[in-house]
Protein backbone atom coordinates (compact mmCIF):
# COMPACT_ATOMS: atom_id res chain seq x y z
CA UNK A 1 0.00 0.00 0.00
CA UNK A 2 0.65 3.70 -0.60
CA UNK A 3 1.44 5.67 2.47
CA UNK A 4 0.65 9.51 1.87
CA UNK A 5 3.17 11.70 2.97
CA UNK A 6 1.83 15.16 2.12
CA UNK A 7 -0.67 16.29 -0.44
CA UNK A 8 0.18 14.06 -3.79
CA UNK A 9 3.43 12.64 -2.40
CA UNK A 10 3.45 8.93 -1.46
CA UNK A 11 5.68 6.40 0.20
CA UNK A 12 5.27 2.92 -1.55
CA UNK A 13 5.13 0.38 1.40
CA UNK A 14 4.26 -2.97 -0.40
CA UNK A 15 7.83 -3.44 -3.08
CA UNK A 16 6.97 -2.63 -6.31
CA UNK A 17 10.17 -3.29 -8.33
CA UNK A 18 11.30 -2.57 -12.00
CA UNK A 19 11.81 -5.71 -12.95
CA UNK A 20 12.60 -5.10 -16.55
CA UNK A 21 13.13 -2.30 -19.27
CA UNK A 22 14.32 -1.12 -22.57
CA UNK A 23 15.07 2.02 -25.01
CA UNK A 24 14.89 2.24 -28.31
CA UNK A 25 16.07 5.36 -30.28
CA UNK A 26 16.61 6.98 -33.60
CA UNK A 27 19.89 7.50 -35.68
CA UNK A 28 20.68 10.96 -34.09
CA UNK A 29 19.98 9.58 -30.39
CA UNK A 30 22.25 6.55 -31.66
CA UNK A 31 25.09 8.99 -32.55
CA UNK A 32 25.16 11.14 -29.36
CA UNK A 33 26.99 10.38 -26.61
CA UNK A 34 24.57 8.16 -25.11
CA UNK A 35 24.15 5.95 -28.03
CA UNK A 36 25.40 3.03 -26.52
CA UNK A 37 23.26 2.77 -23.45
CA UNK A 38 20.51 1.73 -25.99
CA UNK A 39 18.97 -1.25 -26.69
CA UNK A 40 18.36 -0.51 -29.84
CA UNK A 41 19.38 2.34 -32.20
CA UNK A 42 16.87 2.47 -35.74
CA UNK A 43 18.89 3.62 -38.67
CA UNK A 44 15.51 4.19 -40.22
CA UNK A 45 13.43 6.94 -39.34
CA UNK A 46 10.43 5.54 -40.52
CA UNK A 47 10.62 2.21 -38.64
CA UNK A 48 10.14 0.64 -41.94
CA UNK A 49 6.37 2.24 -42.03
CA UNK A 50 4.84 4.60 -44.37
CA UNK A 51 4.03 7.70 -41.98
CA UNK A 52 5.92 9.68 -39.75
CA UNK A 53 3.04 8.98 -36.88
CA UNK A 54 3.15 4.97 -37.83
CA UNK A 55 6.88 4.79 -37.52
CA UNK A 56 6.46 6.64 -33.71
CA UNK A 57 3.50 3.92 -32.60
CA UNK A 58 5.98 1.18 -34.80
CA UNK A 59 8.88 2.69 -32.36
CA UNK A 60 7.05 2.62 -28.92
CA UNK A 61 5.25 -1.01 -29.84
CA UNK A 62 9.46 -2.25 -30.22
CA UNK A 63 10.37 -1.05 -27.07
CA UNK A 64 7.50 -2.26 -25.00
CA UNK A 65 8.33 -6.02 -26.62
CA UNK A 66 11.70 -5.37 -25.79
CA UNK A 67 11.39 -4.85 -22.30
CA UNK A 68 8.51 -7.44 -22.37
CA UNK A 69 11.32 -9.98 -23.50
CA UNK A 70 13.80 -9.31 -21.61
CA UNK A 71 11.70 -10.20 -18.52
CA UNK A 72 10.48 -13.62 -20.31
CA UNK A 73 7.06 -12.14 -20.44
CA UNK A 74 4.12 -11.90 -23.15
CA UNK A 75 1.66 -8.98 -23.27
CA UNK A 76 -0.89 -11.91 -21.78
CA UNK A 77 1.03 -11.79 -18.53
CA UNK A 78 0.45 -8.22 -18.17
CA UNK A 79 -2.46 -6.62 -15.96
CA UNK A 80 -2.19 -2.71 -17.16
CA UNK A 81 -0.36 -0.96 -19.42
CA UNK A 82 0.06 3.06 -19.01
CA UNK A 83 1.13 4.91 -21.82
CA UNK A 84 1.14 8.43 -23.24
CA UNK A 85 2.96 10.52 -25.99
CA UNK A 86 2.67 14.11 -27.38
CA UNK A 87 0.52 13.58 -30.55
CA UNK A 88 -2.96 14.26 -30.47
CA UNK A 89 -5.52 12.14 -29.12
CA UNK A 90 -1.77 10.13 -27.89
CA UNK A 91 -2.43 7.87 -31.12
CA UNK A 92 1.40 6.79 -31.11
CA UNK A 93 0.57 4.49 -27.74
CA UNK A 94 -3.00 3.94 -29.03
CA UNK A 95 -2.24 2.36 -31.95
CA UNK A 96 1.02 1.01 -30.95
CA UNK A 97 -1.00 -1.02 -28.54
CA UNK A 98 -3.83 -1.97 -30.72
CA UNK A 99 -2.41 -5.59 -31.35
CA UNK A 100 -1.82 -5.92 -27.42
CA UNK A 101 -4.99 -6.80 -25.71
CA UNK A 102 -3.70 -5.35 -22.75
CA UNK A 103 -6.17 -3.40 -20.40
CA UNK A 104 -4.96 0.12 -21.12
CA UNK A 105 -4.64 3.59 -19.79
CA UNK A 106 -3.80 6.51 -21.99
CA UNK A 107 -1.93 9.20 -19.94
CA UNK A 108 -1.00 12.93 -21.05
CA UNK A 109 1.49 14.78 -19.25
CA UNK A 110 3.55 16.25 -22.59
CA UNK A 111 7.02 14.89 -21.60
CA UNK A 112 6.24 14.12 -18.16
CA UNK A 113 4.46 10.98 -18.66
CA UNK A 114 7.33 8.29 -17.99
CA UNK A 115 7.66 9.57 -14.42
CA UNK A 116 3.61 9.66 -14.38
CA UNK A 117 2.95 6.37 -15.78
CA UNK A 118 5.58 5.06 -12.64
CA UNK A 119 3.61 7.02 -10.57
CA UNK A 120 0.25 5.38 -11.75
CA UNK A 121 1.90 1.85 -11.95
CA UNK A 122 3.61 1.83 -8.84
CA UNK A 123 0.15 3.01 -7.01
CA UNK A 124 -1.71 0.37 -8.57
CA UNK A 125 0.19 -2.18 -8.05
CA UNK A 126 0.71 -1.38 -4.55
CA UNK A 127 -2.56 -1.42 -3.94
CA UNK A 128 -3.65 -4.95 -4.82
CA UNK A 129 -5.50 -3.79 -8.05
CA UNK A 130 -2.30 -6.04 -10.48
CA UNK A 131 0.51 -7.60 -10.08
CA UNK A 132 2.79 -6.41 -13.47
CA UNK A 133 2.15 -3.36 -15.49
CA UNK A 134 3.63 -1.79 -17.96
CA UNK A 135 4.79 1.95 -18.48
CA UNK A 136 5.81 3.35 -21.49
CA UNK A 137 6.32 6.85 -23.87
CA UNK A 138 7.81 8.08 -26.84
CA UNK A 139 8.13 11.15 -28.96
CA UNK A 140 9.79 11.40 -32.33
CA UNK A 141 11.23 14.47 -33.73
CA UNK A 142 9.28 14.03 -37.50
CA UNK A 143 5.30 14.02 -35.50
CA UNK A 144 6.29 16.28 -33.05
CA UNK A 145 8.17 18.86 -35.54
CA UNK A 146 4.65 18.80 -37.83
CA UNK A 147 2.20 18.85 -34.64
CA UNK A 148 4.00 21.80 -32.92
CA UNK A 149 6.40 23.44 -35.52
CA UNK A 150 6.93 23.55 -38.94
CA UNK A 151 6.82 21.50 -42.06
CA UNK A 152 10.18 19.08 -41.71
CA UNK A 153 11.64 20.97 -44.52
CA UNK A 154 10.53 23.76 -44.28
CA UNK A 155 13.86 26.33 -43.79
CA UNK A 156 13.64 28.39 -40.53
CA UNK A 157 16.34 29.36 -38.28
CA UNK A 158 16.10 27.54 -34.24
CA UNK A 159 17.30 30.64 -31.80
CA UNK A 160 19.88 29.02 -29.35
CA UNK A 161 16.82 28.03 -26.42
CA UNK A 162 15.24 26.04 -28.52
CA UNK A 163 15.59 22.00 -28.20
CA UNK A 164 15.26 18.93 -29.87
CA UNK A 165 12.81 16.10 -29.54
CA UNK A 166 14.09 13.01 -29.66
CA UNK A 167 12.91 10.41 -31.72
CA UNK A 168 13.16 7.67 -28.68
CA UNK A 169 10.93 5.36 -26.62
CA UNK A 170 11.39 3.87 -23.05
CA UNK A 171 9.29 1.32 -21.22
CA UNK A 172 9.48 -0.54 -18.14
CA UNK A 173 7.67 -3.59 -16.22
CA UNK A 174 6.44 -3.08 -12.80
CA UNK A 175 5.82 -5.48 -10.70
CA UNK A 176 5.25 -6.82 -7.15
CA UNK A 177 7.82 -9.83 -6.88
CA UNK A 178 10.90 -9.77 -8.86
CA UNK A 179 13.44 -8.72 -5.83
CA UNK A 180 16.88 -7.79 -6.45
CA UNK A 181 15.87 -5.22 -9.05
CA UNK A 182 15.43 -1.21 -8.80
CA UNK A 183 12.45 -0.49 -6.64
CA UNK A 184 10.14 2.49 -6.70
CA UNK A 185 10.51 3.45 -2.98
CA UNK A 186 8.04 6.70 -3.10
CA UNK A 187 6.64 9.20 -5.55
CA UNK A 188 5.51 13.02 -5.56
CA UNK A 189 2.72 13.99 -8.11
CA UNK A 190 3.79 17.55 -9.64
CA UNK A 191 1.72 20.62 -10.03
CA UNK A 192 0.63 22.66 -12.75
CA UNK A 193 3.24 25.50 -12.81
CA UNK A 194 3.61 29.03 -14.69
CA UNK A 195 5.51 31.39 -14.09
CA UNK A 196 5.09 33.22 -17.33
CA UNK A 197 6.86 31.76 -20.61
CA UNK A 198 5.60 32.53 -23.34
CA UNK A 199 8.29 31.61 -26.02
CA UNK A 200 7.44 27.84 -27.48
CA UNK A 201 11.31 27.64 -28.06
CA UNK A 202 12.17 27.98 -24.37
CA UNK A 203 10.87 24.85 -23.32
CA UNK A 204 13.26 24.72 -20.42
CA UNK A 205 12.36 27.61 -19.17
CA UNK A 206 8.95 27.16 -19.09
CA UNK A 207 9.66 24.04 -17.24
CA UNK A 208 12.09 24.90 -14.86
CA UNK A 209 9.79 26.10 -11.96
CA UNK A 210 7.50 23.25 -12.57
CA UNK A 211 10.48 20.79 -11.63
CA UNK A 212 11.74 23.32 -8.92
CA UNK A 213 8.48 23.35 -6.99
CA UNK A 214 7.97 19.47 -7.25
CA UNK A 215 11.48 18.73 -5.77
CA UNK A 216 11.48 21.43 -2.87
CA UNK A 217 7.56 20.31 -1.48
CA UNK A 218 9.55 16.93 -1.85
CA UNK A 219 12.56 17.51 0.29
CA UNK A 220 9.82 19.02 2.72
CA UNK A 221 7.43 16.52 2.95
CA UNK A 222 9.76 13.45 2.99
CA UNK A 223 12.33 15.48 5.31
CA UNK A 224 14.98 14.67 2.57
CA UNK A 225 18.03 16.51 0.95
CA UNK A 226 20.04 16.33 -2.26
CA UNK A 227 23.01 14.91 0.04
CA UNK A 228 20.33 11.56 0.43
CA UNK A 229 20.30 11.40 -3.36
CA UNK A 230 23.62 9.76 -6.02
CA UNK A 231 21.50 11.57 -8.91
CA UNK A 232 18.98 13.51 -9.24
CA UNK A 233 17.61 13.48 -12.75
CA UNK A 234 15.36 15.83 -14.58
CA UNK A 235 13.69 14.60 -18.18
CA UNK A 236 14.07 17.22 -20.82
CA UNK A 237 14.86 20.62 -19.15
CA UNK A 238 17.75 20.89 -21.62
CA UNK A 239 20.90 22.88 -20.59
CA UNK A 240 19.18 26.44 -20.00
CA UNK A 241 16.14 24.98 -18.35
CA UNK A 242 18.55 23.10 -15.97
CA UNK A 243 20.85 25.78 -15.47
CA UNK A 244 17.32 27.97 -14.33
CA UNK A 245 16.57 24.45 -12.02
CA UNK A 246 19.76 24.66 -10.24
CA UNK A 247 19.26 28.12 -9.71
CA UNK A 248 15.92 28.14 -8.32
CA UNK A 249 16.34 25.37 -6.12
CA UNK A 250 19.61 27.20 -4.49
CA UNK A 251 17.17 30.06 -4.13
CA UNK A 252 15.31 27.57 -2.07
CA UNK A 253 18.12 26.21 -0.24
CA UNK A 254 18.82 23.58 -2.08
CA UNK A 255 22.31 22.28 -3.76
CA UNK A 256 21.59 20.03 -5.99
CA UNK A 257 24.26 20.73 -8.33
CA UNK A 258 26.71 17.82 -7.16
CA UNK A 259 24.28 15.23 -8.24
CA UNK A 260 22.26 16.45 -10.82
CA UNK A 261 21.77 15.69 -14.01
CA UNK A 262 19.18 16.35 -17.33
CA UNK A 263 18.62 13.88 -19.80
CA UNK A 264 17.82 16.65 -22.10
CA UNK A 265 21.29 17.78 -21.75
CA UNK A 266 22.84 14.65 -21.60
CA UNK A 267 21.22 13.18 -25.31
CA UNK A 268 23.37 15.08 -27.56
CA UNK A 269 26.39 16.86 -28.54
CA UNK A 270 25.32 20.54 -28.77
CA UNK A 271 28.49 21.52 -30.49
CA UNK A 272 28.49 18.74 -33.16
CA UNK A 273 24.98 17.86 -33.63
CA UNK A 274 23.00 21.13 -33.95
CA UNK A 275 20.64 20.35 -30.81
CA UNK A 276 21.26 24.21 -29.73
CA UNK A 277 19.39 24.18 -26.24
CA UNK A 278 19.40 19.68 -25.72
CA UNK A 279 17.02 16.99 -26.26
CA UNK A 280 13.36 17.11 -25.70
CA UNK A 281 10.49 14.91 -25.82
CA UNK A 282 8.78 12.17 -23.73
CA UNK A 283 10.92 9.54 -25.04
CA UNK A 284 14.02 11.51 -23.52
CA UNK A 285 13.95 10.91 -20.12
CA UNK A 286 11.59 7.79 -20.95
CA UNK A 287 14.87 6.18 -23.01
CA UNK A 288 17.98 7.51 -20.56
CA UNK A 289 16.18 6.80 -17.62
CA UNK A 290 16.00 3.11 -19.22
CA UNK A 291 19.08 3.12 -21.08
CA UNK A 292 21.50 4.60 -18.71
CA UNK A 293 19.89 5.40 -15.06
CA UNK A 294 18.06 2.20 -14.15
CA UNK A 295 20.92 -0.29 -15.31
CA UNK A 296 22.94 2.04 -13.09
CA UNK A 297 20.42 1.70 -9.89
CA UNK A 298 20.34 -2.34 -10.52
CA UNK A 299 24.56 -2.65 -11.02
CA UNK A 300 24.32 -1.15 -7.53
CA UNK A 301 26.41 2.43 -8.65
CA UNK A 302 23.61 4.09 -7.86
CA UNK A 303 22.07 3.69 -4.58
CA UNK A 304 19.21 6.06 -4.63
CA UNK A 305 17.84 8.27 -6.66
CA UNK A 306 15.29 10.59 -7.96
CA UNK A 307 13.78 10.47 -11.76
CA UNK A 308 11.37 14.28 -12.27
CA UNK A 309 9.99 14.12 -15.88
CA UNK A 310 9.11 17.93 -16.62
CA UNK A 311 6.68 18.35 -19.53
CA UNK A 312 5.67 21.85 -21.06
CA UNK A 313 1.38 21.06 -21.37
CA UNK A 314 1.66 23.34 -24.21
CA UNK A 315 -0.60 23.89 -27.36
CA UNK A 316 0.02 25.63 -30.75
CA UNK A 317 -3.08 27.59 -30.52
CA UNK A 318 -3.02 28.62 -26.79
CA UNK A 319 0.34 30.25 -27.08
CA UNK A 320 -0.97 31.77 -30.63
CA UNK A 321 -3.81 33.60 -28.11
CA UNK A 322 -1.33 34.87 -26.11
CA UNK A 323 -1.33 32.35 -22.99
CA UNK A 324 1.20 31.05 -21.34
CA UNK A 325 3.35 27.62 -21.10
CA UNK A 326 1.82 26.05 -18.28
CA UNK A 327 4.49 22.79 -17.03
CA UNK A 328 4.17 19.82 -14.59
CA UNK A 329 7.14 17.50 -13.22
CA UNK A 330 6.37 14.20 -11.23
CA UNK A 331 8.92 13.19 -8.96
CA UNK A 332 9.71 8.96 -8.57
CA UNK A 333 11.86 8.16 -6.32
CA UNK A 334 13.81 4.79 -6.99
CA UNK A 335 16.37 2.60 -5.16
CA UNK A 336 18.95 -0.11 -5.63
CA UNK A 337 18.08 -3.43 -3.47
CA UNK B 1 12.18 32.31 -1.13
CA UNK B 2 9.30 32.77 -3.73
CA UNK B 3 9.88 33.22 -7.40
CA UNK B 4 7.74 35.74 -9.14
CA UNK B 5 7.14 36.14 -12.14
CA UNK B 6 8.96 39.28 -12.70
CA UNK B 7 12.21 37.98 -11.01
CA UNK B 8 11.63 34.76 -12.97
CA UNK B 9 11.78 36.94 -15.83
CA UNK B 10 14.78 38.65 -15.36
CA UNK B 11 16.53 34.85 -14.38
CA UNK B 12 15.57 33.73 -17.78
CA UNK B 13 16.54 36.55 -19.74
CA UNK B 14 19.76 36.20 -18.15
CA UNK B 15 20.10 32.53 -18.68
CA UNK B 16 19.46 32.57 -22.17
CA UNK B 17 21.91 32.69 -24.63
CA UNK B 18 21.59 35.71 -27.55
CA UNK B 19 21.78 34.68 -31.15
CA UNK B 20 25.02 34.86 -32.62
CA UNK B 21 24.17 38.17 -34.77
CA UNK B 22 27.72 38.75 -35.78
CA UNK B 23 27.25 35.68 -37.43
CA UNK B 24 23.87 35.44 -38.57
CA UNK B 25 23.71 38.77 -40.18
CA UNK B 26 26.63 38.56 -42.42
CA UNK B 27 25.62 34.99 -43.18
CA UNK B 28 21.43 36.54 -44.13
CA UNK B 29 23.64 39.27 -46.43
CA UNK B 30 25.95 36.96 -48.13
CA UNK B 31 23.33 33.90 -49.02
CA UNK B 32 20.39 36.03 -49.31
CA UNK B 33 22.32 38.71 -51.44
CA UNK B 34 24.05 35.42 -53.87
CA UNK B 35 20.17 34.27 -54.70
CA UNK B 36 19.15 37.88 -55.49
CA UNK B 37 22.66 37.83 -57.61
CA UNK B 38 21.26 34.99 -58.83
CA UNK B 39 18.01 36.28 -60.01
CA UNK B 40 19.94 39.75 -61.79
CA UNK B 41 22.62 37.19 -63.98
CA UNK B 42 18.92 35.34 -64.73
CA UNK B 43 17.42 38.29 -66.01
CA UNK B 44 20.53 40.05 -67.66
CA UNK B 45 20.90 36.74 -69.90
CA UNK B 46 17.31 36.36 -71.00
CA UNK B 47 17.46 40.19 -71.93
CA UNK B 48 20.55 39.58 -73.84
CA UNK B 49 18.87 36.85 -75.49
CA UNK B 50 16.34 39.38 -76.77
CA UNK B 51 13.66 39.02 -74.04
CA UNK B 52 10.69 41.79 -73.06
CA UNK B 53 12.24 43.02 -69.73
CA UNK B 54 8.62 41.77 -68.32
CA UNK B 55 9.10 38.24 -69.69
CA UNK B 56 12.11 38.08 -68.89
CA UNK B 57 11.28 39.06 -65.32
CA UNK B 58 8.76 36.40 -64.93
CA UNK B 59 10.95 33.85 -66.42
CA UNK B 60 13.39 34.48 -63.58
CA UNK B 61 10.96 34.02 -61.19
CA UNK B 62 9.77 31.10 -62.22
CA UNK B 63 13.42 29.57 -62.24
CA UNK B 64 14.18 30.53 -58.90
CA UNK B 65 10.57 28.95 -57.55
CA UNK B 66 11.32 25.73 -59.15
CA UNK B 67 15.07 25.72 -57.85
CA UNK B 68 13.49 26.32 -54.45
CA UNK B 69 10.94 23.38 -54.89
CA UNK B 70 13.52 21.07 -56.42
CA UNK B 71 16.06 21.98 -53.35
CA UNK B 72 12.99 21.79 -50.97
CA UNK B 73 12.27 18.40 -52.17
CA UNK B 74 16.24 17.06 -52.07
CA UNK B 75 16.27 18.33 -48.35
CA UNK B 76 18.73 20.86 -49.35
CA UNK B 77 17.13 24.01 -48.97
CA UNK B 78 16.54 23.61 -45.36
CA UNK B 79 20.30 22.67 -44.72
CA UNK B 80 21.33 26.38 -46.27
CA UNK B 81 18.21 28.32 -44.60
CA UNK B 82 19.92 26.95 -41.29
CA UNK B 83 22.91 28.97 -41.68
CA UNK B 84 21.14 31.91 -43.99
CA UNK B 85 18.25 32.60 -42.04
CA UNK B 86 16.66 35.60 -43.39
CA UNK B 87 18.60 35.48 -46.24
CA UNK B 88 16.48 32.31 -47.63
CA UNK B 89 13.48 33.63 -46.32
CA UNK B 90 12.75 36.99 -47.59
CA UNK B 91 13.92 36.22 -51.49
CA UNK B 92 11.15 34.30 -53.68
CA UNK B 93 12.56 31.05 -53.13
CA UNK B 94 11.37 31.24 -49.27
CA UNK B 95 7.61 31.57 -50.22
CA UNK B 96 8.49 28.67 -52.58
CA UNK B 97 9.97 27.10 -50.08
CA UNK B 98 6.91 27.58 -47.73
CA UNK B 99 4.37 26.22 -50.09
CA UNK B 100 6.76 22.66 -50.81
CA UNK B 101 7.30 21.78 -47.95
CA UNK B 102 3.56 22.12 -46.62
CA UNK B 103 2.85 20.20 -49.53
CA UNK B 104 5.39 17.45 -49.13
CA UNK B 105 4.66 16.76 -45.22
CA UNK B 106 0.74 16.50 -46.34
CA UNK B 107 0.80 14.05 -48.67
CA UNK B 108 0.62 11.18 -46.16
CA UNK B 109 -2.89 12.31 -45.59
CA UNK B 110 -3.82 12.54 -49.26
CA UNK B 111 -4.05 14.98 -52.42
CA UNK B 112 -7.23 16.56 -51.09
CA UNK B 113 -7.58 17.09 -47.40
CA UNK B 114 -3.67 16.57 -47.35
CA UNK B 115 -1.39 18.69 -49.90
CA UNK B 116 -4.95 20.63 -50.67
CA UNK B 117 -5.87 22.02 -47.65
CA UNK B 118 -2.38 22.30 -46.43
CA UNK B 119 -0.29 23.22 -48.95
CA UNK B 120 -0.70 26.89 -48.22
CA UNK B 121 -0.55 26.53 -44.20
CA UNK B 122 2.89 28.81 -44.03
CA UNK B 123 2.61 30.74 -47.43
CA UNK B 124 -1.70 31.64 -46.62
CA UNK B 125 -0.70 34.80 -44.77
CA UNK B 126 1.78 36.07 -47.23
CA UNK B 127 -1.02 35.70 -50.24
CA UNK B 128 -3.49 37.49 -48.15
CA UNK B 129 -1.58 40.76 -47.07
CA UNK B 130 0.06 40.53 -50.00
CA UNK B 131 -3.33 40.33 -51.88
CA UNK B 132 -4.95 42.66 -49.30
CA UNK B 133 -2.15 45.12 -49.63
CA UNK B 134 -2.04 45.48 -53.60
CA UNK B 135 -5.91 45.66 -53.51
CA UNK B 136 -5.21 48.75 -50.97
CA UNK B 137 -2.61 50.28 -53.38
CA UNK B 138 -4.36 49.60 -56.30
CA UNK B 139 -8.09 52.00 -54.88
CA UNK B 140 -5.06 54.52 -53.80
CA UNK B 141 -3.91 54.80 -57.45
CA UNK B 142 -6.84 55.46 -58.72
CA UNK B 143 -7.74 57.97 -56.03
CA UNK B 144 -4.34 59.84 -57.15
CA UNK B 145 -4.83 58.99 -60.40
CA UNK B 146 -8.09 61.22 -60.60
CA UNK B 147 -6.74 64.16 -58.82
CA UNK B 148 -3.22 64.08 -61.08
Amino acid sequence: MAVSLGRGAFQIKEPVYITSYAAVVGKKEGEGPMGKCFDRVETDSYFGQKTWEQAESRMQQETIYHALEKAALSPDDIDIILAGDLINQCTSSTYSLRPFGVPFLGLFGACSTMAEGLIIGSLILSSGAGKRCVAATSSHFSTAERQFRFPLSYGGQRPPTAQWTCTASGAVVLDTQTENSPRISSVCIGKITDLGVTDANNMGAAMAPAAADTLTRWFKCSGKSPENYDAIVTGDLGKIGGKLFAEIMMKQGYDVNPCYHDCGAMMFDAETQDTHAGGSGCGCGGSILCGHFLPLVKSGKIKRMLFMATGALMSPMLVQQGESIPSIAHLVEITGE
Amino acid sequence: MKITPELYKDMTEQSAPSSKSYVNIPLAFLIGGGICLLGEVLLNLFEYFGMEAETAGSWTSVILVFLSALFTGLGWYEKIAKHAGAGTLVPITGFANGVTSSAIEACTEGWILGVGSKIFTIAGPVILYGTAASVIYGIFLQIFKCFS
